[in-house]
């Protein structure tokens, strides 16, 4: 990881965000999208996010990639309690207060 | 006090309970970005120009594992792709507003600011335009300040940090918090179980390139069960 490759991302990664924010807002006006397209999109936070997370859970890079019994104990408990209980901070304690309880536990 | 000032108070109490949210969140920030080795102003430009914890926390990961910037800044704005979608459904209400404010509207954009402000316009959709832009400043007054402030604080904190506490750990435990309060219906939860599997068999792939596939492939899933549940009622 490089200084240059921060500052490109930091960059880019803000130019395209505001755009994004700004996209409809600024350029389309009050005309309405196509239902399909509007049906896709609701989708877009699970479709991308838990693809995204998947693969950093069963191969975490802490354990070398290899499957880790504490980290999927932590990531079941923080999905059960952000799905159950809508909560995402008592899910992001919930499932970090796991981990530490597992790790501690199995070592 | 005016109408529109006491509309805009309104705002700024319905946004203030965020700061419970916002303070942990931008503290884990500054702490993962400072781990991975971001210095102080590396943090601060990355959470003041791009203010997307989610896109924040997967540039910081994807930088760690040394992925190309094309890739990390394409995967950050797919996963910002939902911004668009509050910038459409915002429109109806904001667009008529100065060209200035709606590059500033834009600019603070956050989750929680939509979910607030759209659910005021949904209520009382008569409310002037005066009265909705000055609402939507309520809101973001104590959320935006608080979410530099506190990844300021962890960046400061962040080397302090040992590897016991396993932080590697945080960012998918916060991506897993921010989206599993979405799985509300059959459709989204069948999105989210394609996204997980395609993306774990094409893990393999270079540049991301499997994510990328899982995406459309589950938001393809869902918006077609939508439909499919749409024609049977």
């Amino acid at each position: 990881m490089s200084h240059t490759d921060i500052w490109l991302t930091i960059v880019f990664l803000a130019l395209g965000t505001w755009l994004l924010r700004f996209s409809f807002l600024g350029l389309i006006g009050a005309r309405r999208l196509p239902d399909w397209v509007m049906r896709h999109l609701r989708y877009v936070p699970v479709a991308v996010m838990p693809g995204l997370i998947a693969p950093l859970v069963v191969w975490p890079q802490a354990t070398g990639g290899h499957l880790d019994p504490a980290r999927l104990m932590a990531a079941a408990t923080a999905l059960f309690i952000g799905a159950y209980f809508k909560s995402v901070i008592g899910s992001i304690l919930g499932g970090m207060a796991t981990l530490y309880l597992a790790l501690y536990l199995v070592g | 006090m005016s109408i529109t000032g006491k509309t805009y108070w309104r705002g700024f109490r319905d946004g203030a309970p965020f700061i419970l949210v916002i303070a942990p969140f931008g503290l884990l920030f500054g702490v993962v970005a400072t781990e991975a080795g971001f210095n102080l102003l590396e943090t601060m430009s990355m959470t003041v120009l791009v203010i997307a914890g989610a896109a924040q926390f997967a540039a910081v990961q994807m930088l760690v594992d040394n992925a190309p910037v094309v890739v990390i800044v394409l995967t950050g704005l797919a996963i910002n792709l939902r911004m668009a979608m509050y910038s459409a459904s915002l429109t109806p209400h904001l667009g008529k507003a100065p060209l200035w404010q709606r590059a500033l509207i834009a600019y603070t954009l956050v989750d929680q600011a939509y979910g607030v402000s759209i659910a005021k316009y949904e209520a009382e959709p008569d409310m002037p335009l005066p009265r909705k832009i000055a609402y939507y400043f309520g809101v973001i007054t104590p959320i935006v300040p608080l979410w530099y402030g506190s990844t300021m604080l962890g960046a400061l904190a962040g080397s302090a940090i040992p590897d016991e506490y396993a932080l590697d750990f945080a960012i998918p435990i916060t991506f897993l918090a921010l989206v599993a309060p979405a799985l509300r219906s059959l459709p989204h939860v069948a999105a989210a179980v394609v996204s997980v599997l395609v993306a774990l068999l094409l893990n393999g792939l270079p540049y991301n390139l499997g994510l990328l596939v899982a995406a459309v492939l589950a938001m393809m899933t869902g918006a077609k069960l939508e439909k499919w549940q749409g024609e049977r009622t």
